[in-house]
Formats: structure tokens, sequence, C-alpha cells
């Protein structure tokens, strides 16, 4: 952001007029140029949101990123605008994350939202209420996601969703999920202290309980374990840490509600990806459904230009400089989805290993998995030599690739749907 | 199967019988292929690799070729081919990435004959040699294509796409060398096979990736692609460049395309997402579909037609874990339902109709439109073409022009093209876009500018200079007169002038005080129009019961039913009557007022504000520095009603001009939405111009950023005709100065213009000069260039 454009003579600052060429390339440039140059600014102005300023490094990517959320939360849609905010708040609300819960409150009173339902889930409107079960199991065990859950939905009711209605809420579900590991894993949460919701009570954490014995082919087991111990130590290092916060926290900041308001079931979390033989839960095999052959068609067919969006997305973070090596993103992406239960038959995973530190591991596996602040200690950046730039890069891939995920089992259970 | 048909074809030696049928898979089929002699067929999936038999009433599953207790992902099939001459031999594509042929010649269980391991992510394709036996190439999600020699252990040649995932490979039928690569960034590749270093040449055949491509069996040149932007094109490979000679647009992604065979223009095509039919099209008539199958429950993985020289069986495997053969007698013709009648309104309300002609002509007794409507029946007649095998229907089509409504648009464009929007002080575009309304007889409008000139103009300016100016001006317009018609005292003649003038259209209006008018009084209103004193009485007016006049206003908003503004116009006139004290002269002005009020009732008081200053007798019941903002609700409600009735124009054109003093007052959704619709217009009407600065006034960013898409333009160099792709003057590739002035020699940095039939040029200043005392190019390259 700090680097200035070079300066160049005036009058290329000027929009081109059709009528008259100029045959220098170095029109094009200024276009680029002018791109980021409008971003820097925007950044700078402090206009743009905290997470905008941190993805401000990788301005290509911000572009697309904010445009698709300038689409699902702003333009033509079959929502109104106020459900689309009241999911994102319910889609944050999962994970606690007070930012986008109070971000997203703000907004929602902005468009003209009831403020009764600020109040919490039993306020909303029963057609929102019912988003809540596939709010829950998206966000922390998507494998779960089945026909049934779609069917639910659309059963045909006074309070039934239009399957264009339900796409767009999905998509704003899993952007919002996935952004919450963004704004947790660049400890964006943390700056943003709103009043009173961060209470530290003193009982220990209520960390999901890991599957210790179900560990399966990634050494997972251990990394588990060792998550679990730094936890605890973290969690007694933070606890005196929001002590001394609570006394200076700015006054004016009035958070709305209590993210634990918009959930129901808040013991439910991430549990390890189980692969038994008796599970009936199967390996997502990426080769049978993907986003490019089946997921962007499906999505961009219910809701018209989202497809081309996200597509955008996921190649401007696949774009991104490599980190180390080229191999070294596509073992985090494909970590993450394998966390999540989605494996690609053209992937040996013995690479994961072999690239990724145990430490890196663990930060991956703590921001994909559980970005709450509530339940996983608030910086658990420090566990990693990470500098600041290749956090952000990380970050990026996780939350992309949690968005995919999210996608691909959500549109993948409505195609069932729809063949059934 | 109701409908069961028996087909024998004679090929030759062989004969080839069937009927459509279909046998139930263990699994999900991912892709399918036919032996040459057509009596056998291989199905595989991730979980399926088996043989199935054709016969004559149904498959009999052959063999099984997915061994051993826990099968590797070797038998995870993406794609398979079985070879068109050596019937033993098949190659497979392994979603791991591996490459496995399987000779069938093979004694033991396991017919697993060679094993490639070389490419790093799923193989998407394997492809035989039509001619060569040993020769196979896959294409895979690493980018890379590979050709492989059956007798060799490695592959012998790497191609690299540089361009994302292959995602298919074709060998050409007829170019023994030539082989056509898909891509997933929309890209199609030719390549020679001996040429591994570089493609023959590449062109973007689709937005997204182009999932399937296949080669005309008869014809040379054309190749067929399918994408995920649900287009089939066909593609004339002869010229220079790829030229799209054909397209198809279907409902759903292409996942596969198949020529029919001995059908020159047809071709198979399936979806891999939502849609589970098969449809076989005419590309000569690519709205409708040609055939249709739809006996599939999932989405169909491959498509095969059974025999190289058979166009009535086609197979196909689906994710529904079937296999079908189709008859092509028993597919569906959408054609027969089709209902071939069309409806479109043109820009100037005219309307087409086409329909059967039997449908038109039986209708013979049907009554002319009212109006008198002109009706041009013509007659299109298609030379009917053999090979077409599609129902040949011969339409009427029908032209309805409305007479009265043809020119109902002239207005929209006039006043698009005379507006100012901006330049201008404030006060003086509202007068101006005043006065174009007038002249364009739309004295509404017309008034509405100069009531928000009147509302938002600074007082104090006005009483400088601000009124009499406009006044003056305004006098000499012959619309304005009529205005001023009711002069005088007779507050009734006027009005019903003014609802005449107003109402053009609404010829209803005119007969409610036919005694009254008066006719012209262009005299008189020169005397009365610079008298100052018009807006007090209207001061007055509201005074005395502004209630009522805010009341009336509810009236007008629905002004559509003609008589309820008469009514309006009695109501005020009736006040105004109770008045007497109001001077004589003033009440001309009075007049002005309920015409105004056809669309705002409020804005009648507000004039005082305007007239305050210029008027020696100061109100009681208005502070004369009424707020400008004290107008938005009343402005805001008016623009909502011009949207609605239509007339965005007037909207976009108030808000652009009012800038900032209403801008807020209105939601950005409805502000892009009027602007959207107004652009939209103004291109229709190919107001480019307009348009562009309607885009670039405005201050949604939404709209502001259409004007800066497509902005890039991509520059050659002109000495070694390569991109240049660096800033800057001087080509990174010849290192020479690009863009050279043929006059001065130097290096142009501004303005380039250059001849098109040669392409030399300059600084606009030197060419100017050059070619005022010389007709040939300064090159010297002999051309005339001809500067205009």
């Amino acid at each position: 952001m700090g680097e200035l454009p070079e300066p160049r003579p005036q009058f290329l600052h000027q929009k081109p007029t059709v009528s008259l060429v100029s045959p220098l390339s170095l029109f094009l440039q200024v276009m680029v140029n002018g791109d980021s140059e409008r971003l820097s600014l925007l950044v700078n102005r402090g206009n743009a949101d905290a997470v905008s300023q941190q993805m401000a490094s990788h301005p290509k990517y911000l572009e697309s990123f904010l445009r698709t959320q300038h689409y699902i939360l702003h333009m033509d849609g079959p929502l109104p605008l106020p459900y689309r905010h009241y999911i994102a708040i319910m889609a944050a609300a999962r994970y606690h994350c007070d930012y986008l819960v109070y971000l997203h409150s703000a907004q929602f009173l902005r468009v003209g939202g009831e403020p009764q339902w600020l109040q919490g889930l039993e306020a909303a409107p029963p057609r929102l209420r019912l988003l809540d079960h596939i709010n829950k199991v998206l966000a922390h065990q998507p494998w779960l996601t089945g026909c049934s859950h779609i069917q639910t939905l659309l059963k045909t009711g006074e309070q039934c969703w239009s399957l264009a209605e339900l796409v767009q809420a999905v998509v704003i579900l899993a952007h919002c999920h996935s952004l919450c590991s963004f704004v947790f894993g660049c400890n964006t949460d943390a700056d943003f202290v709103p009043l009173s919701s961060k209470s530290p009570n003193g009982t220990p954490p209520t960390f999901c309980p890991f599957d210790a014995a179900n560990g399966n082919s990634l050494d997972s087991t251990c990394d588990m374990m060792c998550l679990k111990e730094r936890i605890q130590k973290s969690q007694e290092e933070r606890e005196t840490q929001t002590l001394q916060q609570t006394g200076n926290t700015e006054k004016e900041m009035i958070c709305f509600a209590d993210a634990s308001r918009f959930i129901t079931d808040p013991d439910f979390c991430y549990q390890e990806f189980a692969r038994k033989e008796e599970d009936h839960f199967q390996v997502f095999r990426v080769q049978d459904y993907s986003w490019e052959d089946h997921g962007f068609s499906l999505v961009n067919r219910l809701y018209s230009d989202i497809g081309h969006l996200l597509d955008d997305r996921f190649r401007s973070v696949a774009r991104l400089p490599p980190l180390h090596s080229t191999d070294m993103k596509r073992a985090i992406w494909n970590y993450i989805h394998c966390v999540l239960g989605i494996r690609y038959d053209d992937y040996d995973y013995g690479e994961v290993n072999q690239l990724l530190e145990r430490d890196l591991k663990l930060y991956i596996k703590a921001v994909a998995c559980f970005p709450d602040s509530t339940k996983t200690p608030v910086c658990p950046l420090r566990w990693t030599p990470l500098k600041t730039s290749e956090r952000i890069h990380i970050n990026l891939l996780i939350m992309e690739a949690r968005l995919q995920a999210e996608l691909l089992y959500a549109l993948r259970a409505i195609t069932q749907y729809m063949i059934a | 199967m109701e409908k069961m048909s028996r087909v024998t074809t004679a090929l030759g030696s062989n004969t080839i019988s069937g009927q459509t049928m279909f046998c139930h898979l263990d699994a999900p089929a991912n892709a399918i292929s036919v032996c040459r002699d057509a009596t056998q067929v291989v199905v595989a999936g991730r979980n399926i690799f088996k043989i199935y038999t054709l016969e004559e009433e149904q498959f009999a599953e052959k063999l099984n070729l997915r061994v051993g207790r826990k099968p590797s992902l070797n038998f995870s099939c993406a794609d398979v081919m079985w070879h068109q001459m050596e019937e033993n031999l098949l190659a497979t594509a392994a979603t791991n990435g591996a490459v496995v042929t399987w000779n069938l010649g093979k004694p033991s269980r396991n017919k697993q004959d060679q094993l490639f391991t070389e490419h790093k992510r799923t193989v998407n394709k394997v492809c035989f040699h039509p001619t060569e036996v040993y020769m196979l190439l896959s294409g895979s999600q690493d980018g890379f294509m590979k050709c492989f020699d059956l007798r060799k252990k490695e592959s012998v040649s790497t191609f690299s796409g540089q361009s994302e995932s292959v995602r298919d490979v074709q060998f050409s039928m007829k170019d023994y060398f030539t082989f056509a690569a898909s891509f997933e960034n929309g890209n199609v590749q030719l390549w020679d096979i001996r040429r591994p270093d570089r493609y023959e040449r590449m062109f973007t055949a689709h937005t997204g990736p182009v999932f399937c491509c296949d080669w005309h069996p008869d014809d040379r040149g054309w190749l067929a692609t399918g994408g995920r932007d649900k287009m089939v094109k066909v593609w004339d490979m002869t010229t220079n460049r790829a030229k799209e000679i054909y397209c198809v647009q279907t409902i759903a992604s292409v996942a596969r395309v198949k020529w029919r065979p001995e059908r020159k223009f047809h071709l198979a095509t399936c979806s891999m997402m939502v849609d589970h039919n098969i449809y076989v099209w005419d590309i000569r008539r690519p709205f409708i579909p040609f055939a249709t199958f739809e006996e599939h429950k999932d989405v169909t993985t491959g498509i095969v037609w059974r025999h190289q020289h058979d166009p009535q069986f086609l197979l196909s495997g689906s994710k529904d874990s079937t296999l079908y053969q189709h008859m092509f007698r028993d597919a569906t013709r959408p054609v027969d339902k089709a209902n071939p009648e069309g409806l479109c309104f043109g820009l100037l309300g005219d309307l087409a109709f086409a329909a059967k002609e039997s449908l038109i002509t039986s209708d013979a007794n049907r009554k002319p439109y009212p109006g008198g409507d002109r009706r041009y029946p013509m007659f299109f007649f298609k030379k009917p073409d053999p090979t077409e095998q599609f129902a040949h229907v011969s339409s009427a089509l029908s032209v309805f022009e409305t007479d009265l409504d043809s020119h109902r648009m002239d207005w929209f464009v006039k006043t698009a093209q005379l507006y100012l929007l901006s330049g201008k002080p404030f006060a003086e575009l509202c007068d101006h876009n005043a006065k174009v309304a007038q002249e364009l007889k739309r004295p509404q409008v017309s008034t509405t500018w100069t009531m928000l000139r009147i509302m938002f103009s600074d007082p104090a300016n006005l009483a400088a200079s601000g009124p009499n100016h406009n006044l003056s001006k305004l006098g000499t317009l012959p619309l304005m007169n009529s205005f001023s018609l009711k002069d005088l005292g007779s507050g009734m003649g006027a009005e019903s002038r003014l609802e005449r003038s107003k109402g053009e259209s609404r010829q209803d209006n005119i007969h409610l005080e036919p005694g009254n008018s008066y006719i012209s009084n262009n005299e008189e209103n020169e005397e009365t129009e610079g008298s100052e004193g018009h807006p007090e009485y209207m001061f007055g007016d509201a005074e005395l019961d502004d209630d009522d006049l805010y009341s009336m206003e509810h009236d007008n908003q629905t002004e559509e039913q003609e008589y309820t503004l008469p009514q309006e116009a009695f109501q005020l006139r009736h006040e105004i009557m109770d008045n007497p004290s109001a001077p004589e002269h003033l009440q001309q002005d009075k007049a002005d007022s309920p015409h105004v009020s056809g669309n705002e009732a409020e804005v009648t008081c507000l004039t005082p504000i305007e007239s305050f200053s210029l008027i020696s007798i100061s109100q009681p019941l208005f502070s004369p520095h009424l707020p400008a903002s004290f107008f938005c609700p009343i402005v805001r409600e008016m623009l909502s009603y011009y949207a609605e009735q239509g007339d965005v124009q007037m909207a976009v054109s108030v808000l652009i001009v009012l800038g900032d003093r209403i801008r807020k007052e209105i939601d950005d959704l409805t502000q892009e939405h009027w602007y959207m619709s107004y652009i939209d217009l103004l291109q229709r009407f190919e107001l480019w111009n307009v348009s562009n600065e309607v885009i670039k006034l405005s201050t949604c960013s939404a709209i502001t950023c259409l004007n800066q898409t497509s902005t890039t333009l991509h520059i050659n160099c002109s000495n070694c005709k390569r991109p240049m792709s660096n800033k800057g003057w001087i080509c990174d590739r010849c290192h020479q100065c690009a863009s050279v002035c043929a006059v001065c020699h130097h290096v142009v940095k501004g303005l380039f213009v250059w001849c098109q039939g040669c392409s030399h040029g300059g600084h606009l200043e030197h060419m100017m000069n050059w070619l005022k005392s010389s007709a040939h190019c300064p090159a010297g390259c002999g051309h005339l260039c001809e500067y205009t």
C-alpha cells in the first residue's frame, strides 16, 4: 500500500477518449495501476473495513473478493436485503465472531431490518430460523449436509424456501463462515473489542473433545493432542490479557447483540472427519463432484452470475505468487479439504507431511476448523514463525479452500435433491 | 419401452440390428467406448469397468475388468477408449493420473497391460490414433499432453499447453499428424504430433472451460467444441484464423459432443449438470434440438455412436448407473411440439407477429385493429434443403404499426439530445431544460424544471438577477404564452387553457371550460411576464388555504385518470376567486400554479421564496429563508412519480442537475435502477454520447464504473508486430522505438493519428500539416493518405 505510483505525465491520468487512440501501452499500465491505486486510496482513507485492509496487500484478490461480497449482499438476488445480513449474522455467530456480527448488525439496521430480530434467533421469522440447522452443519461438519436438509427447507408450506433463495442463503453462509476463518486468522477480531461480549468468567474453555482414536493417516492424532495442550496454556495467558483489555475499551463501541443469541446448540463443533469402514459418511471425491465441472454450473444457474464471481475468487487466490513453492500452496489447499473430508484422487497426501511443518499444520487446522476466539486462544499465530505477509497469504488460502469445500457439500446436496 | 422398433442396417458385410434397450450397471459410469465392429461396449467409472456385448434385445455382461479384492485407484477411470483397429486393445485415463492400457487377449484375469504414471494430476482424456496402432495420446489436469508409443515404457513426447488443465484431446480424422486439445481456460490448440515444442495455432473458443471437442468425420476442417458456457461451436479450421461457422446454444454446460455418422450437419451433445437429456442438433437449426433422448434419470456422462457409419444407434452411459442403446426412431422430436409463432415489439412501438400461415388465413374474419393499423403480410419461403429433415412450416409475418404512437418517442430522443445536464449554473440549466421541454410541447415537464429552479436557487441570487432574466427569456417561448393566457383576472379561463396546453393527448379537458378560454394574448403576456408580482400572489393563495393545496396533490398524482386534473383545477381556481383582494394582474401567475400542481401541488406554495425579496409585501406565514432541503421530500416524490410514469429520463435528468441537493434523499438502489433504465433506453436509441455523459455525471459508483470497463488497449510493436507487454515506448523484443512519427521521426507520446490504409502515422499536428501540402504518405510508402 505504501508504494506510490510512479510519477508520469499528467495527461495520462485522464480517461482515454474514444476517438483518439494513443498507441502507447502506457494506457494499459495506467488502467492496471489505476485500479490498485484506487484500491489503496480506498484503504488508506479508512473507508475499508479491517478485513479489506488486511487483504490490501493482494489488490487483485481484494478486488474480486469485494466484488463478490458486494454482489451477494447488495446486488440483485432473490433474498431481501435485511435477510441477507441476518443470515450473515447467523453465520458469523456460529464462531462468535463479534466483528462480523457487529458489522452485519449495523448493516442490517441500515437496510431497514426489523431491530427486534437482533434480540435473537427466536425473534426472527421462522423462515430464517429454519436455516439454523444447515448453518450449524455447514459451519462445523459440512460433510453431514445431505439432501434431506435441502428437502426440509424446500418442503412446500408457508415458510418454505425457493431453490434460488436457498442457494443465495447458502452462498452467504459459506462466504461468512470462511470469512470468520480469515478474521480469526488475521486477528482482526481481537482489534475489535466490543463492550461486554467477551466476559472472562474464568471457566475452562469448552473446547471440543477430539476423537483421538480416529486419527487419520496424517498423524493428526498427535497434532490434536498438541493443539489441546497449547490451547490450555495460552488460555490462561489470554484470560489475564482480556482482563487488562476490558479496562480501556472504547466506550462508544456498542455491541448490538451477543453472538450466541443467533445460534442453537453452541456445543456443536468440528470433529475429526472419521474414515471408518462402517461410517456412512463417504469421502467426498473431487473427481466426482468438482467446482469447475459441477458446482459452478449449478450455482450459476440458480443464482445468476455468482458462479463467475466465485470462480474469479478461486482463480485469483490460485494466482497469488507462490508461497515458497507451488506445491506448498497445493499442499495447504488439499490439507484443508482433507480435514473437511474432501479428497483428491491424484494427490499423494504424504506430501502434506513433507511440506508443512507441524506447527503450520496446527495453525491451519485451528484457523480452518476452530476460528472461534471463545474456544481457541485468541492468537494462535505465535505458534508459528510466520511473516505477516505469509500469514495473510495462508489465511486467504484457508478462507477460499473452506469456502469451496462448504459450497461443494451444499451444492452436491442440492444436486442430489434435484435428481431425487 | 412401449414403442419398440427394430432396425436392421446393412453396412457392407456387417449387419447391425437392435432396439432401444438398457441395462443396469452396478455403479455410475464416467465414460463408454465401443469396439470397431460395434458388437461390444466398454463402460468405465470410478467403481466400474466392464465390457458388455450388444445383443438383439439386451446387453450381456461379457467381462469385468475390475479385479482384485481392493482395486487400486488405477481402476478408477475418468475416460476409456477402445482401439479402433486393434480389437483387444483398450486404454483408460485414471483419476489418480495414471494412463493404463488393457489387453483383452491376455490369458490372466487381470488384463492390465501397460501403466504410465507420468502425469501428476488426473488424466481427463485418452485417445488412440485412428490409423497408427501404437500411438496413444493423453491429456491431463496438470496441463500436459503426452504421446505414448505402446511399444515403449515411457512417453515419447510431452506437449505443454501452457494454459491450465487439458480437458479433451482428439486426433484429427484426416490429418495424420494433427490433434486438437481443449483447455479449462477456454482455449483450443492445434498441435503437430511431430513438434512438441510449440502449438501450431491457438484460439479462444469459449468463456470458461472447453469440456470437449470432436473432429468432423468427413469434413477435415470442421471441429466442434462444447463448453461450460452452454455453447456448442463449430469451427472451420481450414482458413488462416479459426472461424466460427455454427453455434448452438444449449441449456446447460456441454460435457460431450459427437458428430453423427453419415449426417453432415448433425451432432449429439449431453450435459454435465442439471440436464439429463441427450440432444441431437442440426447445427443449421440451432434453436431447437433435432431429436432428444430423455431416458436417463441423472446426467449422461458418455455418448457414442454405435457404428461409425450408422446414424441410427446411439449408446449412452450415465451417473444413474444405466447403459442405454437409443434408437433414433424412438427419439423425441421437439420440433413437432413447437409452436412456430413469434411476437416482438419494435423500438418505436411496432409489433411484429409471425404465425403459421394456415393459422392466419383461417383467421381471416378477424377484425382489423381499431385505429386503422396497417398490416403488412409478408411471406418468406425458404428453399427446402433435401438434407434437412426438419418439418417445413411456412409462416406469415404481420407487422402492426401504431400510427398514433409511432412518433411517440421522438420527444425522448430530442429531449435527450437537447437537455443540458452540467456545465452551467444550476438556474440556467433548469431554464434551458424548461425551454427544451416547452419546445417539445411538454409543459408539465417544463414547469417542473422552472419550479425546481425556483425552489433550489439561492434566494439572494435570484433577487439580484435570476428571475427577471429568466422570465424575459421564457417570454419569448410560444408555449409560455399559453400560460399567460389566463391573465388579468379571469382565473377560470386561464386555467382551462392551461389544461389544454398541458394535456395534448388529453383532449377531454378542453371542453370543460370552452367558454372562458382566451385564445392568444401575446401582447398582454409580454407586459405581465416581467412583472414581479405573481409569485407573491401565489403566496397569498397558499396562505389562504394551504391545507387544501397539499391535499390536492394526491389527486394530481393519479394523473392517468383524465378527469382528476380538471377537478383539481376547479378547486384551485375556486380559492383564487375567494381572494378578491389579490391584485388583478398578479392572478396571471396563479394560473401558473395549478399548472405546476399538475404534478406537485405543494410546489406552488414554494414560490414565495423567490418572490420574497422581489416583493415588498412580507408574508407572515413563511419564513423567507425556507431552506432548499425543505423541498426535498416533495422533489423526491416527484421524481418517483416521473419514474413510475415511465419518464425515467426526467427523473435522471433532474437527479443529475440537482446533484447533491437531492442525491442524499433517494436511496442508492433506486438511483442506480433509474440510471440503468435510462442508460439502457439511450443506448437502444443509439444515443451513445448522451448515455456516456449520463454515465459520467452519475454519482452512483455502480454506474460510473460502467465507463471503466474494457478500457484496456493492447498494442503491438510497429516493428516486430509482437505485443508490447512493457510500458514505455521501446519494444522489449526488438529494442526499437515503437510508434514513431513519420514526419519528425520522434516517438509520439500523446495523440497518434494514423492512416487506416497504410497504417503510417504520427503526431496529429504534423500529419495535418503534411497532408495539407502532400497527398502521399509521409513515410514514403506511396500510399495516398486521406485526412478528413
